[in-house]
């Protein structure tokens, strides 16, 4: 990876010799000089240096083979291939702004024995950088570098010249022009790299709030993005962020707000979300059973378990799951490990499948699938009734599930793989008020239930709720 | 004094009984093994260290009873060895026994009090008075009189030190127990009186029947010794009861049949004796029948049925035969409700709308190794169902009298001449297909055939191969196999395999390589191979592809007239359904064109390994975010750097070495571009996309009227390589678009030359960019000499540019090979092996007709160990 600086000498200012930057940086412009760093090998050379400009290059080797097996970079854990092909040898990142801050430390605080005047002049910098891993594109390099007085030329890099139809690469061809003290132009790569590269190669701790506010000195108080800089230098540590916003603010550590990531919108009028009033519906319906023990099937992270839990007339509770990870999260959010030996007898976690009969669903009261079946292909819906209704067969089951015609409402729709619109990319169908009667109508009779059907959330005359609930009730024994 | 010779049978519990002090413990170890006893002393001393302590009596008791319980789930012969003279210390113990359905015999140790305490005397750890041993003697005495009313089976009661000293043990096994019985056999289901279809049948399976000087059949012999089975029900309903039992009779005498009884059977046996029974169900006609027979016969059928046992387990216990079928748990096991559960069923006590009492589907939970055969409820046809078969296809109400070929799994069946009896339910004659394997009444939840049960997956995570025995399976990876088989997969029952993955070449050490020929063909060199072929890889996606004809489908719960499903290694369907339907229309032609139904023996489903091409059909977006992204930031900073450099240089600055490193750089960016760019094109459609077979896993018919739809198909692991190829070949001719053709070539290992052929095929093929090659067996599966392993089913060879994808871009600078060349082999090798060896056994069982949940096993266990952290360059 390559940046290289270029500064134009100006008649009658202090900097009126370019090949004063060698003097700047500690770099003599007559040699190439290279350091061994824990990122990998620097390389400093001047590819020109006349009294008019005078362009200084440095150029990181980074091992590619040293690089995955190094524990920085996830060699524990990851083991896809994304780790060892990467572009961390090629692209600017943390790697380059590491390297920067190390091999031009002086430079970037700004000081200088022999120049201090013209380490403090702001002077004609060109700043290039030709290989910018940019997420966001072109326009957010401009977004980030345009408010500190650059003229930022960004290009994007086609992702393969030979294949047109592919569009840009995240990468972006970098040119700033501007006015600046060397040592801010410095720091403001420093911080700005990795943020726009949207990683650190580094784990990201307390410190780190010291480094940005440094480096920050002078430029990031007054920054637009102030907040998105932070977020991204501070690896988006909430708690982090707000001290240093804080610090940076000058003003004591005032508590944060509650969800901070979610801006107040003050013309929404306040009603309950669509997903809090699905799960009063859910708990609706089983208060209406009178059930007691209650297994939610699918339970995910949690959603509706925290509603479950909360009411003690749930006297057993049971959340299962088929994604291993999606239960540890429940139980965090939950804090299951914390909870008394009664509260863990009271809920329970189990991985389970929809597909696979499990005896350990048997005997409950009510079982409810929110927001489930439609992540389960059409296909295996007579094995999900099966395990359900066949063989758990609880005393009633709640069901939910999006309204497809009710999609017309949405502007922005997802598309599935085959093209179709709908709420999420994993919903293999939504369907229509008819086809889950159809379908309801159908798991009822053959085993056994009477179903009914409702409405959820906001209704729309013609294309009815966005989200519908049958309630199938187990039929008494003959 | 002459031994007294104590037959005891194996399994039982054995319970001594007797005060401290009458030699249990030295009885015990004198004639049991040293696990079979379990003491209440050790049991004390486990959880006290002190094997008198009387204060832990009833955690020494809980920890006895778990020992105890735990032995006879295994049904295994086990001792207790405590004083057992209260009542309830025993009843816990017959309790024990009978929740595993072993048999409780009593072994009273009488010594008298004056010798026990004389003996407790002699041990300094005895401490208490000799009143203990009288209060004990009193117990004992007390209870001697009822030892058999408290449930113990056999009581053996020793009087004297003298007799206790001169005992042998003489272990019996359960009547049950014919293990040591191999057949072949061929079971017989319900017979009901059914005299002359049951003669038709016996010549079908080719026995010769011998008749009596009235000319009435005694006896039936096989040629080839076989022997028949009959399941019980041979009375009742039909023409000729008599006749059936005068056959069946004789032949048991003679050894050429076993028989076990059926209810009809018992019920008759009670009508015999004079015993107060409804005489219903075909019951009358058998007594009208049999008053016209002499006194003597009908004591001699009184007897017969009378002395019959309730199941018969048989071929070292992998056949278990009972009338109404047996649950795994009851597998030689001896007690009530065994008995009553192999004449009877499961019952649930309730009866149906036809006044027939209702029964669990049982079968359908059955998990069981063992075949189970059985009779009792009347199906329309003899089916498979989790390894059991019931055999009654109502011959007496019309339908047909059924028999199995064992251990050829053969169905032979003769209709019946008439409806010689009205059923009480209608029975089914026509062809409706009924799963419900024995399973009658209830409505709605019968379990459909495909039904799996979690216990299936991650419960028993062991799954038995024949080609490697045991292959285990983390929990971990249970886990995680789960969701995906849950969420992405096909439905199980369509998705019968799943490919395991293939280990590269041992690492190469020649300059400027990380894998070459030479190392594999040195590796099977090793292994005593003499011939292999080497076949080109071709740089795409593994797809294996089920093509159907006919109604071949529906074996896998395709509808009829479906030409398959393709899928990909973790069983996701390869494609959008609507080109899916093209592909698979298009290779169901071109199966039929190339005649390959006709080279399967008629087959109408047959199961390919193949590679879909190109790699960006599946991969494209791993192509763009991973390989282009990498390109596009190496081309754009390599020409700057290269620039700057010149322009240093230029100036007299010395870049020398780094300019150097920086041009070999740009040099490997462009490769690596060109490396991913080979393996992507554009499609429309199925234009452009193309197919390349390479082995034919399996094959079969899967016929809508066979009594055991989908047995009778092959696996093709043991079919030479060539064989395989020349399939693929017909398939190209038949549709040269679509189907690519798999280059290859063959290298005799003994010979340099054609070593050094095959080399410079590989060299030639990757050198235009191919992805390298595969190196097999030319006999395909092969076994090492010792330990009957299975060699690797190939050996991948991988070109130098095309790893460029897989190791970066700069992975050929020496020294980045020297450190890349320590990469261990031995997990990814051990992986493979085992997923070929689940992958073989999943199709094995596929062909065998086995149930869904038992090809299931496999199939998950590869997605399983798919999971298992491994270099994924590798």
């Amino acid at each position: 990876m390559l940046v290289t600086l270029s500064a134009t000498a100006r008649p009658d200012t202090p900097f009126a010799d370019a090949r004063d930057l060698g003097h700047l940086l500690h770099k003599h412009p007559d040699r190439a000089q290279r350091f061994e760093l824990s990122v990998g090998v620097a390389h400093v050379f001047y590819p020109e240096a006349t009294a008019e400009r005078t362009t200084v290059a440095l150029l990181l080797e980074v091992d590619p083979v040293g690089i995955v097996r190094d524990q920085r970079f996830g060699a524990s854990g990851d083991v896809s291939l994304a780790r060892f092909v990467n572009d961390r040898p090629y692209a600017a990142s943390s790697l380059l702004a590491v390297a920067l801050g190390r091999v031009f430390s002086t430079a970037a605080a700004g000081r200088s024995a022999s120049l201090p005047e013209v380490a403090a002049h702001a002077i004609a910098l060109r700043i290039h950088l030709p290989s910018l891993s940019c997420r966001g594109g072109a326009e957010r390099a401009v977004a980030m570098f345009t408010p500190l007085g650059w003229r930022v030329d960004a290009a994007p890099v086609p992702l393969d010249s030979e294949i047109p139809a592919w569009g840009d690469s995240r990468y972006v061809d970098l040119t700033l022009e501007g006015e600046i003290t060397l040592g801010t132009a410095l720091r403001q790569l420093t911080v700005l790299l990795p943020v726009l590269d949207g990683a650190k190669h580094y784990w990201v701790g307390e410190d780190e709030i010291d480094k940005v506010l440094r480096h920050g000195e002078g430029w990031l108080t007054e920054h637009p993005l102030r907040e998105e800089i932070l977020r991204g230098s501070l690896a988006h540590q909430r708690r982090y962020v707000e001290d240093a916003t804080a610090r940076l603010l000058d003003t004591a550590a005032v508590a944060a707000p509650e969800a901070s990531d979610a801006p107040p919108a003050p013309d929404v009028p306040v009603t309950p979300s669509l997903a809090a009033q699905r799960a009063e519906a859910v708990l609706d319906a089983l208060r209406s059973v009178r059930a007691a023990s209650v297994a939610d099937l699918g339970c995910g992270e949690g959603a509706l378990l925290r509603h479950l839990r909360s009411d003690r007339s749930f006297t057993r509770v049971l959340g299962t799951d088929v994604s291993v990870r999606a239960l540890e999260k429940a139980a965090d959010r939950l804090r299951l490990r914390d909870a008394s030996d009664t509260e863990r007898e009271r809920l329970t976690l189990l991985q389970s499948s929809l597909t696979y009969r499990d005896d350990r669903l048997q005997g409950f009261d009510a079982a409810v699938l929110m927001e489930v079946i439609e992540h389960v292909d059409p296909d295996r819906l007579p094995a999900l009734e099966d395990t359900v209704f066949a063989h758990a067969r609880p005393g009633a089951v709640v069901v939910t599930t999006p309204n497809a015609e009710y999609n017309a409402t949405y502007p922005h729709l997802h598309e599935r793989a085959d093209g179709a619109p709908v709420r999420h990319t994993d919903h293999r169908f939504e369907w229509t008020r008819a086809e889950l009667a159809s379908w309801a109508d159908g798991v009822a009779a053959r085993n056994g239930y009477t179903v009914t059907v409702r409405e959820v959330g906001p209704g729309d005359p013609e294309l009815g709720s966005p989200t519908q609930l049958a309630l199938f009730v187990k039929e008494a024994a003959a | 004094m002459s031994d007294t010779t104590l037959r005891v049978q194996d399994p039982s519990l054995v319970v001594l009984v007797g005060v401290s002090g009458s030699g249990k413990s030295t009885f015990a170890a004198t004639h049991f093994g040293l696990y079979e006893t379990v003491s209440s002393d050790h049991c004390r001393g486990v959880v006290s260290n002190d094997p008198n302590d009387q204060s832990v009596t009833p955690e020494a008791f809980a920890l006895l009873h778990a020992i105890v319980g735990a032995r006879l789930q295994r049904n295994l012969l086990t001792v207790v060895d405590a004083t057992n003279v209260q009542p309830h210390a025993r009843k816990e113990l017959v309790a024990l026994a009978r929740t595993h359905d072993v048999l409780p015999v009593a072994i009273v140790l009488d010594v008298g009090a004056d010798v026990a305490a004389a003996r407790n005397r002699e041990r300094p750890d005895r401490t208490f008075g000799s009143h203990v041993v009288d209060r004990q003697q009193g117990q004992l005495r007390k209870s001697l009189r009822g030892l058999q009313r408290e449930g113990f089976r056999t009581v053996h009661h020793l009087r004297s030190e003298a007799e206790i000293a001169g005992v042998v043990i003489e272990r019996v096994p359960l009547l049950t127990d014919r293990r040591h019985e191999r057949g072949p056999f061929d079971a017989i289901g319900d017979v009901h009186g059914c005299l002359p279809e049951l003669l038709t049948l016996l010549d079908e399976l080719g026995y010769v029947v011998e008749r009596d000087a009235v000319g009435r059949p005694v006896d039936a012999v096989h040629p080839q010794r076989r022997r028949v089975i009959f399941l019980g029900d041979l009375v009742d309903r039909g023409p000729d009861s008599p006749g059936v039992l005068r056959l069946a009779m004789g032949m048991v005498r003679a050894g050429h049949a076993l028989a076990v009884p059926g209810n009809h059977e018992d019920k008759l046996v009670r009508a015999l004796a004079g015993r107060d029974v409804t005489v219903s169900h075909g019951l009358e006609t058998t007594l009208a029948q049999l008053a016209g027979e002499t006194a003597e016969f009908r004591e001699e059928v009184a007897q017969f049925c009378r002395d019959l046992v309730s199941h018969a387990v048989l071929d070292g216990g992998a056949l278990v035969v009972a009338h109404a079928g047996l649950k795994q748990s009851y597998h030689n096991r001896a007690s009530g409700r065994v008995r009553a559960f192999a004449l009877y069923g499961d019952t649930t006590g309730e009866s149906d709308e036809y006044g027939l009492p209702v029964r669990y589907p049982w079968a359908q939970d059955y998990r069981g190794d063992a075949v189970v055969l059985y009779g009792h409820t009347p199906v329309p046809r003899a089916e498979w169902v989790n390894g059991t078969m019931c055999l009654d296809t109502g011959c007496v109400f019309g339908g047909a009298l059924s028999a199995l070929r064992y251990p050829e799994r053969e169905v032979v069946s003769v209709p019946a001449t008439a409806e010689h009896y009205a059923p009480a339910r209608p029975f089914p004659t026509g062809g409706v297909g009924s799963s419900d394997g024995g399973a009658s009444g209830r409505t709605g939840a019968a379990r459909p055939a495909d039904v799996l049960d979690l216990r299936d997956v991650t419960g028993v995570r062991v799954v038995d191969t024949a080609l490697l025995g045991r292959v285990s399976v983390p929990e971990e990876n249970a886990a995680g196999a789960l969701e995906v088989m849950s969420r992405f997969a096909l439905p199980p029952r369509a998705l019968p395999y799943l490919p395991p993955t293939m280990s590269p070449v041992a690492t190469s050490t020649l300059p400027g390589h990380l894998e070459h020929p030479d190392e594999a063909f040195a590796s099977y060199a090793r292994d005593g191979v003499g011939t292999v072929v080497c076949e080109e890889k071709h740089m795409g996606s593994r797809a294996v592809v089920l093509v159907c004809r006919d109604d071949g489908g529906t074996r896998f719960g395709l509808a009829p007239g479906s030409p398959g499903v393709a899928w990909t290694r973790t069983g996701r369907r390869l494609l959008q359904p609507d080109l899916e339907g093209e592909l698979l229309t298009r290779l169901r032609d071109a199966v039929a064109t190339a005649g390959v139904w006709d080279r399967l023996d008629g087959a109408t489903w047959v199961l390919l390994d193949t590679e879909i091409v190109p790699w960006s059909l599946k991969a494209d977006e791993l192509i763009r975010e991973q390989f282009a992204g990498v390109g596009a930031a190496a081309a754009a900073v390599v020409p700057a750097a290269l620039a700057a450099l010149d322009a240093a240089a230029a100036r007299g600055v010395d870049v020398g070495g780094l300019r150097t490193a920086v041009a070999g750089r740009a040099e490997n960016a462009e490769r690596f571009r060109d490396a991913y760019r080979r393996y992507r094109w554009d499609v429309d459609g199925l234009d452009g996309v193309q197919l390349a077979p390479f082995q034919v896993l399996a094959s079969g018919r899967t016929e809508a009227d066979a009594a055991e739809p989908g047995v009778g198909g092959s696996t093709h692991e043991t079919r030479p390589h060539p064989w395989h190829l020349e399939i693929a070949d017909a398939l190209v001719a038949a549709d040269p678009v679509l189907i690519r053709p798999t280059r290859r070539l063959v290298v005799d290992l003994a010979d340099e030359a054609s070593r050094s052929a095959g080399v410079a095929w590989w060299e030639e093929l990757t050198g235009t960019g191919g992805e390298g090659m595969v190196v097999k067996p030319l006999a395909n599966l092969v076994l090492a000499d010792r330990g009957g392993r299975p060699l690797q089913p190939g050996l991948k060879v991988r070109g130098r540019e095309y790893l460029r994808i897989v190791y970066g871009p700069d992975y050929t600078d020496e020294a980045n090979l020297a450190r890349l060349r320590q990469r261990h082999l031995g997990r990814k090798r051990s992986l493979a092996q085992r997923e070929y060896a689940l992958g073989l056994e999943s199709l094995a069982r596929l062909v065998r007709g086995e149930p869904t949940w038992r090809v299931h096993q496999p199939v998950f266990a590869v997605l399983a160990l798919e999971s298992e952290p491994v270099d994924p360059r590798l």
